[in-house]
């Protein structure tokens, strides 16, 4: 986003004014208190401890000694990383060929309504939509009675309450957020650099692998960086969809917090989880450059 | 072959990304018009009794008025935080301009569960009850950064002189700002508030998680669903998916008709 510059003049006009020096501190007070506060205060209570119903300062490594020795509690982060790299592999390979064909063969005019066709869902109804895929994918679902009625299948086959449903559930949602970013990222490629290697003797498969491919990698990083980060974290979609055979981290913490008021071990597993985020965000740091979109 | 695609592959591809898109909202609205009491093939209906049924049901509508209330609120206090931060760092970026941008901008790169967390333990160690004003807290803080960010790319240099104009003339500064500077914004600040109310009337975890008699609407649903699978859900799914629908329209009319407008 552009910064605004404020030219010398209009500081001298405008600078010293009380009103617009101290315009921005409600926001920035309301951030420090219920954003920035409730964090530290989280990253303090995983040293604390829960001894007889009670949260005690006892400042020591015991809860994230326990959640690195239990299985279960590993499993279920080993678990949210797989679900959320397979989802984001998917994710781009559907996301991508849509959003090229949006970008280069629906003439203009077409391109916007079309966009906002595809991207429209993406904005509703979050506990709805893992519902919606419910059923489609039930026993005597949408699939099941299809395939049923076609004599393809004699039994339903079991397509909801698996990693399989709660991946699916996921691609849907972040599908239509990739196909936005890259395609976003594509529309901004000028045409002449595709031209250029065309009169270069490049072939079109040659054209896209070198030239629009590489300039379209910002588009990509920034959809999966968001797909990375709002899946690992989403509760309702592996809630709705997983069924009983596995557990992700955040269904691990939020049982921590329904089953035993367990605050300590859910603000270790809280800080866990946010490591793993910024790890991946350091790790896509370079490629993440969210002015270009 | 057709005027809106070149190709017909491409144009089989869109038709099945499409239909992947659209499948379960169809499903889910054909079914709540359903007459049995499952949500599943075949389809018996139409009928309208699940919405009957739905607007019969107290708890449930009000989980309605709640979310309506949470999300209204909580767009308008996002609006105006994320305003006069905007109207403030423009105007005087102060001495750590990227640092309060920072600042502001931030929670988006957290997981809505990890806010939620966050807040449910600082409560609880503050003895600070649940309640839906822990919720409509929990939604400034999610919807903040989005309110400023789109209120913030909008402000211009432009504006900055027309608020130079305003002093020259003889505005305070108060006045400047509601009858300048506001008004000028108008399409921005809607678009802010459309979009904010619209994640928080979705909004599910961070309501899960701090409220506790009172609920909002997808905290109901998500509550019935563990009675399975039946066309009432369906009928409160469609209910928040068409009032999200409108919100989503209302903000991307704004912004295109500010387009026009500045054009």
């Amino acid at each position: 986003m552009p910064a605004p510059q404020t030219t010398l003049k209009d500081a001298s006009r405008l600078g010293g004014l009380p009103l617009t020096r101290w315009a921005a501190y409600p926001a920035l007070t309301f951030s420090l208190l219920f954003f920035v506060a409730p964090f530290l205060v989280m990253f303090a209570v995983s040293f604390w401890q829960r001894l007889r119903g009670r949260l005690e300062a006892t400042w020591t490594l015991a809860n994230y000694e326990k959640f690195f020795s239990r299985d279960y509690l590993v499993d279920a982060l080993i678990n949210s990383i797989e679900v959320t790299l397979i989802t984001t592999v998917i994710s781009i390979l559907i996301a991508y060929p849509l959003a090229y064909i949006l970008a280069f063969k629906v003439p203009p005019r077409w391109q916007r309504i079309i966009l906002l066709l595809t991207v429209l869902p993406f904005w509703t109804a979050y506990v709805v939509r893992s519902y919606s895929w419910l059923l489609v994918l039930s026993d005597n679902g949408i699939v099941n009675s299809t395939l049923i009625t076609l004599g393809l299948i004699g039994e339903p086959i079991a397509l909801a309450y698996t990693r399989g449903a709660t991946v699916l559930g996921f691609v849907h949602f972040f599908t239509m957020l990739l196909t936005l970013t890259i395609y976003s990222n594509l529309i901004q490629i000028p045409p002449n650099y595709r031209h250029a290697a065309a009169d270069l003797g490049a072939s079109p498969l040659q054209a896209f692998l070198r030239i629009t491919l590489p300039l379209s990698a910002p588009g990509v990083a920034v959809g999966a960086f968001l797909t990375f980060v709002i899946t690992i974290g989403d509760y309702i979609t592996p809630q709705i969809l997983g069924g009983n055979t596995e557990v992700l981290i955040p269904q691990a913490i939020i049982l921590q917090i329904s089953r035993s008021a367990n605050f300590p071990m859910a603000s270790v597993m809280s800080i866990t989880l946010m490591v793993v985020v910024t790890g991946c965000y350091l790790a896509f740091a370079r490629h993440l450059k969210m002015d270009k979109l | 072959m057709s005027r809106w695609i070149t190709s017909a592959p491409a144009a089989a591809y869109l038709i099945a990304a499409l239909i992947f898109i659209y499948l379960p909202v169809l499903v889910l609205v054909l079914f709540s018009f359903q007459e049995g009491s499952l949500p599943v093939p075949p389809f018996d209906g139409p009928s309208l009794q699940w919405y009957e049924k739905l607007f019969a049901n107290e708890r449930l509508l009000d989980a309605l008025w709640n979310s309506i209330v949470v999300a209204v609120l909580s767009g308008a206090a996002s609006t105006l935080l994320g305003f006069l931060a905007a109207y403030g760092l423009s105007r005087h970026p102060g001495a750590f301009p990227g640092l309060a941008r920072f600042l502001l901008i931030a929670p988006i790169t957290v997981s809505y569960l990890i806010i939620g967390m966050g807040l449910l333990i600082t409560f609880n160690v503050a003895g600070i009850s649940k309640s839906l004003l822990a919720v409509g807290i929990g939604h400034v803080i999610i919807n903040l950064p989005l309110a400023f960010a789109v209120i913030y790319s909008q402000m211009s240099e432009r504006h900055k002189n027309i608020d130079a104009a305003a002093h020259d003339l003889g505005a305070s500064d108060l006045q400047t700002m509601l009858y300048v500077s506001a008004p000028m914004m108008k399409a921005s600040l809607l678009a802010a508030f459309c979009l904010s109310a619209t994640l928080s009337w979705d909004e599910f975890i961070v309501a899960f998680l701090l409220s506790r008699f009172e609920v909002t609407l997808p905290v109901i649903i998500y509550e019935m669903l563990r009675a399975g699978l039946t066309p009432e859900v369906n009928a409160a799914g469609t209910l928040v998916f068409a009032i999200s629908m409108v919100a989503v329209f209302a903000a991307a009319a704004t912004l295109m008709f500010k387009k026009k407008e500045s054009t």
